[in-house]
């Protein structure tokens, strides 16, 4: 079993969504069972990732099957550190948001729970490829799930946000794979490692930046790039916004670890300041824009957009860092920073999305001024929002705070101006989350909406409990987390300083 | 001898303990869980305060080593390391037992205060999370700590002053309050990134030590402009301070915190969170004493605090405000010893403060609730014969305030403006004005408050059958009681007299070692240029002289002056301060709006923020990234497609004529460019 663990991890979710689409309609309960049976299954057995040997080597458990042999094209797989805590967080947030979508979902639930699984598998698959065809393949095929889940359980504006959706990251796509092309026809392998050892010069590289980041900006979604997220939260049905706030954004930021930093290291060096500014920009601008949105899914797109921002940000400054000062630690730390803030926005929006998905399963309305005082109508779960409001706004003892504060330790070191304008996060994330909670959950029952709210089942109160433990442990006590991941970040920080030219 | 680890770690952990319990447990017990909540979370608190005098008690006399250990590891990336972990001097010592005596009385306060609060238990839980957050912070041994506990007790104080959730006022003070502590913090973070930074690491004593290789150290701005490195540490984390402890420009939110309930007020907006900023400034000495610039930017906006928070004062009528634009002022006064290197005044003066200020807040709560939660003195009056406790309590408190000699406010305060006065640091001057003027205006808001509220004329009325009230936190008609006033129960009372008894004589038995004695040892560290302390110290002959003496100075004088003034008006003549107000007319004005910091600060960052937003979202998001860049390639492409579609038109002769312009085109530019 060890041997094919990640394929394993893989097609367990895919191949599982066959039988629970056969439940078929007639019988949803039978679908809903197998759907979270799979999803426990898939979980239990991802913990054996946990045997990853941080001191060993960078890859472990290695597959490899010749898929396409003609091309020399391999099914390769294998983990390090990050794809573990990524793995695992997909993993945990599955779970959740199928018995998040349990009773929500009524209009054909096999369909929906198929498709949950399916993009599971194929976010599981993103994070294990090693061959650039492999990771292409799953980078794109991810895109057909979601594409169906915001089409069919959609919200009103639903086939507006779904082509955007699908023009917007099927372009940058596009730029990706003509990267991809470029580097075959050069080293005539996939092979992710390889590709990592080719010399480039400085042009070739910079034309290789630049397509990778298009798309994987867009992925992120990195200002300007960004306008399609918000569309696609407030179409999405909750389990859909909880799947591309928690995971399917972390693929933009994990290929830029994977094919941005070993590819084209000088490139990256040279223009990290174009990510660097574009990274202060989403945390600033993109938090004054959060504070007047009017839907509180839309807020919370927008909060998702500038807390990636951080993970750019501790990315590429420490391409600074690095080839600057020469400083590894301060590189390590902004670097472990954005992998540590990948994995608990992960928690964190999933968390803020499904509690969204709580209160519009009661009232149906999403708009801001359709709430008040929602605390004297469900008293619990007003213990958890404001517990998930205030790791969204970084309060130390949740997991928000770790990864932006390790990030902007290590920014200082970069440069006081970076710092400045990161800290800033500090006052605009408070400012536009907590303001969030006190039109929604304090102030005195006004509106009918709020008048007809029933406090929490029970399978929702375990869904958020499971959220909760996740946030709290991390800030708690992320030492474990980052132990998982140090060899890797590493291991990257020695990447960035190696010069191809 | 050291420390035992279980000791400390029970003295935190005992107050969460009985959190979570008050919290999670009590709600599933009907009934019960209100006895459940106060009966776990005060004999946690019992134990937590025992240890900590028994840590006090084994530092000062047992002879115990400090106790400075890592429990845990946070962090660890390449040589940076977070911890958890204990820093437990004299310093701490006392703030532990200070935090935990007045968190105590608080939590027995809080049995009568709230006792027909429907959130009893929630109250309960929030004051002992509160309790574990301060100690956190008190005895953190790294800035990653220090900054876990600094923004946990912000996010208790600001689930406690909206406590009463749906009151609008409460909120919004709430947000506002967490808001701006917010703007504080981010200099505070700042400030901790500096020092990683500049010393390469996180924990207290490694940072302490290297803290002499700061000398000469740059920040680089710009191309041209280089900042001294000490000075741009302090000045960031003096601005967490400014936030925490609420210094001019960031006081806006304490006054609006008064929203929260009296044992609340007490507890953490006045005797120990809003502290902590001294408190931090005080541990980080070391990194202090290597700017002076920094030290001066202190001194004068401690000194500003200090004089122009406490004007306002004079002219609130809400009895809950008066005292927290005393705190204000009397915060300024810390501060103010800080920037004169006196820090061990400064804490000297937070621990005394604690005491008595608690006293006045719980004081007025009392009052509070003998008025059914009327607040405004000027419906007050003449209630010293009803509630003798509460009024000779509240006299102890206040005359500690004013510094009358003898008492513990007098020993802290005098001693904080003879050191300004010999300071010779930039902005001494300035700041002696204000500390010395300040006096007199403490006294002014004192007086006027304590005849106001106890003595005179009643200024209520009894009627029998109006309104019923005490859950009533809504004001009905003003000046109409139920019933009238009478003394609160002994939980009420019995906190009061335990107050009381520190507020009048814990000056006197410690000034001596605290103060003049190098009490806190290594624990504070002053240049010996710097040391106004010492050289105060030289004319220190016990307390009993220096209370002798401190009837003849400037102070003293001021106060009696004030007394004799507020006695005159309010007592004989309650006229005359009506117009006085009307020939101040614009002065008052200026006080009664607080100067207008809070309309210029919402203008500025709340609806500034607001207005800014909507322009980025409309303007910048919607018009030109979706409206142009997005759909307006839509559009490119839509467009394009229908003027291609007109040349599909079907017509056989269309389609024969492009052919043969085609072959023209074609041979015409062969003909041509061909060759």
């Amino acid at each position: 079993m060890f041997n094919h663990l990640l394929s394993l991890l893989i097609w367990l979710p895919i191949v599982g969504a066959v039988p629970v689409l056969l439940a078929g309609s007639a019988r949803p309960m039978l679908a809903r069972w197998l759907a979270l049976l799979i999803t426990i299954a898939t979980f239990v057995i991802s913990l054996w990732l946990l045997r990853y040997d941080p001191e060993g080597s960078v890859m472990q458990l290695q597959e490899t099957h010749v898929w396409i042999s003609t091309w020399g094209v391999h099914f390769t797989l294998a983990v390090d550190g990050i794809s573990v805590a990524l793995i695992l967080m997909t993993t945990f947030v599955g779970i959740l948001v199928i018995a998040g979508a349990w009773k929500v979902i009524q209009n054909r639930p096999h369909q929906y729970m198929a498709c949950m699984l399916l993009l599971e598998g194929l976010l599981i698959g993103v994070f294990c490829a090693t061959d650039a065809l492999v990771f292409y393949a799953f980078f794109e095929a991810v895109l057909i799930p979601m594409y169906i889940l915001i089409g069919m359980w959609g919200g009103p504006r639903r086939v507006y946000a779904t082509l955007k959706l699908f023009i917007y990251t099927f372009t940058g796509s596009v730029f990706m794979l003509i990267a991809l092309l470029y580097l075959y026809q050069k080293a005539h392998t996939f092979d992710l490692a390889t590709l990592a050892a080719l010399p480039l010069t400085m042009k070739e590289q910079a034309w290789l930046f630049f397509g990778f980041l298009i798309a994987f900006a867009i992925k992120v979604p990195m200002v300007p790039v960004h306008t399609w997220l918000p569309d696609a939260h407030v179409e999405a049905p909750t389990g859909g916004s909880v799947w591309l706030a928690a995971v399917m954004l972390k693929i933009g930021t994990y290929g830029m670890v994977r094919f941005i930093l070993p590819i084209t290291p000088d490139a990256g060096a040279h223009f990290a300041w174009i990510v660097i500014v574009l990274s202060l920009v989403a945390i600033v601008y993109i938090g004054y824009v959060a504070l007047v949105q009017e839907d509180m899914k839309k807020l919370v797109a927008y909060s998702s957009v500038a807390h990636m921002g951080f993970v750019t940000l501790g990315i590429f400054m420490a391409f600074m860092l690095v080839r600057e000062g020469g400083n590894t630690d301060m590189a390590s730390l902004g670097m472990q920073g954005a992998m540590v803030q990948m994995i608990s926005h992960g928690f964190v929006s999933g968390a803020m999305f499904t509690c969204i998905g709580v209160m519009y399963d009661r009232t149906h309305t999403r708009q801001i001024k359709d709430y008040g005082g929602v605390i004297n109508m469900m008293p619990w779960f007003g213990l958890f929002y404001v517990l998930f409001a205030m790791a969204n706004c970084g309060l130390p003892g949740t997991s928000g705070f770790v990864g932006e504060f390790m990030v902007i330790l290590a920014s200082f070191s970069a440069s006081p101006w970076i710092a400045l304008f990161a800290t800033f996060t500090l006052i605009i994330g408070a400012g536009y989350t907590l303001w969030l909670v006190k039109r929604v959950l304090w102030g005195p029952v006004t509106t009918e909406h709020v008048k007809h709210m029933t406090p929490m089942t029970p399978r929702e109160t375990w869904v958020l409990i499971g959220f909760a433990v996740a946030v709290l442990a991390i800030g708690v006590w992320p030492q474990p987390l980052i132990h998982l991941m140090d060899s890797s970040v590493a291991h990257l920080v020695q990447q960035l300083a190696v010069h191809k030219i | 001898m050291g420390l035992s680890t279980s000791v400390l770690l029970t003295i935190a952990l005992a107050p969460l303990l009985g959190s979570l319990v008050a919290g999670f447990v009590s709600p599933f017990l009907g009934r019960a869980g209100r006895a459940v909540a106060h009966t776990v979370t005060i004999a946690c608190m019992i134990v937590s305060v025992a240890l900590s005098f028994h840590v006090l008690y084994q530092l000062t006399v047992g002879g115990a080593d400090n106790y400075n250990q890592n429990l845990y590891t946070w962090f660890q990336i390449g040589q940076v390391n977070a911890s958890v972990g204990f820093m437990v001097d004299r310093l701490t010592a006392m703030m532990l037992v200070v935090v935990g005596f007045v968190s105590l009385v608080v939590h027995l306060y809080t049995i009568g205060y709230m006792r027909d609060d429907p959130g009893y238990t929630r109250f309960f839980s929030y004051i002992s999370l509160f309790t574990f957050s301060m100690f956190m912070l008190v005895m953190s041994n790294n800035f990653m700590q220090l900054f876990f506990g600094w923004e946990a007790v912000g996010l208790v104080s600001y689930l406690l002053i909206g406590f009463w959730y749906k009151r609008p006022t409460a909120i919004f003070a709430n947000l506002k309050a967490f808001l701006v502590n917010r703007v504080g913090d981010f200099g505070f973070l700042l400030g901790i990134a500096a020092v990683l930074t500049f010393l390469h690491t996180l924990d207290y004593a490694s940072a302490f030590s290297a803290a002499p290789g700061l000398a000469g150290q740059t920040l680089q701005i710009t191309a041209n402009t280089q900042w001294d490195a000490a000075t741009v540490i302090c000045i960031l984390l003096f601005v967490g301070a400014m936030g925490k402890s609420a210094q001019v420009p960031l006081h806006v939110w304490l006054p609006d915190s008064m929203e929260g309930p009296t044992p609340i007020s007490a507890l953490i907006h006045a005797a120990t969170m809003v502290t902590a900023g001294i408190f931090m400034v005080a541990r980080m000495s070391p990194l202090f004493e290597m700017s002076s610039t920094a030290l001066s930017f202190v001194l004068v906006i401690g000194a500003t605090t200090a004089l122009f928070t406490g004007l306002i004062g004079i002219v609130q009528n809400d009895i809950k405000r008066v005292v927290a634009y005393s705190t204000l002022s009397q915060l300024g006064y810390m501060t103010v010893a800080l920037g004169v290197s006196m820090y061990s005044g400064a804490v000297f003066h937070l621990m005394t403060h604690a005491f008595f200020k608690a006293l006045l807040f719980l004081g007025a709560g009392s009052v509070i609730i003998a008025m059914h939660h009327e607040q405004d003195m000027r419906y007050m009056g003449g209630l010293r014969k009803y509630m003798p406790i509460t009024w000779i309590t509240m006299w102890i408190g206040s005359l500690a305030l004013v510094a009358v000699p003898f008492t513990s406010g007098f020993y802290s305060k005098d001693a904080i403006i003879e050191a300004v006065g010999l300071s010779h640091r930039w902005g001494a001057n300035y700041a002696y004005f204000c500390v010395m003027a300040g006096a007199l205006v403490t006294g002014l808001y004192t007086f006027r408050q304590m005849y106001l509220t106890f003595h005179g004329k009643e200024r209520f009325t009894v009627v029998a059958s109006h309104g019923h009230g005490h859950d009533d936190h809504d004001h009905h008609e003003p000046g109409v009681l139920a019933h009238a006033p009478k003394e609160s129960p002994w939980v009420v009372t019995v906190p009061l007299v335990l107050l009381a008894i520190p507020s009048l004589l814990i000056g006197y038995v410690t000034v001596a070692p605290m103060l003049f004695g190098n009490w806190f040892g290594s624990a504070i560290h002053v240049d010996e240029a710097n040391n106004v302390l010492a050289e105060l110290g030289q004319e220190f002959h016990g307390a009993a002289v220096m209370a002798l003496h401190g009837f003849t100075q400037l102070p003293f004088l001021l106060v009696v002056a004030a007394f004799v003034i507020c006695t005159y008006i309010y007592v004989f003549n309650p006229a005359l301060a009506g117009r006085i107000k009307q020939a101040l007319k614009p002065l008052w004005t200026v006080l009664d709006r607080k100067y207008w910091a809070d309309e210029v600060e919402y203008a500025l960052f709340a609806s500034g923020g607001q207005k800014m937003g909507r322009l980025f979202w409309k303007f910048s998001d919607a018009g030109v990234i979706d409206g142009v860049a997005v759909n307006g390639s839509v559009r490119l492409v839509h467009r394009g497609a229908a003027l291609l579609r007109r040349l599909q038109t079907g017509y056989l002769y269309h389609y024969a004529f492009a052919m043969i312009i085609g072959v023209i085109v074609l041979f015409g530019g062969y003909r041509l460019f061909g060759n």
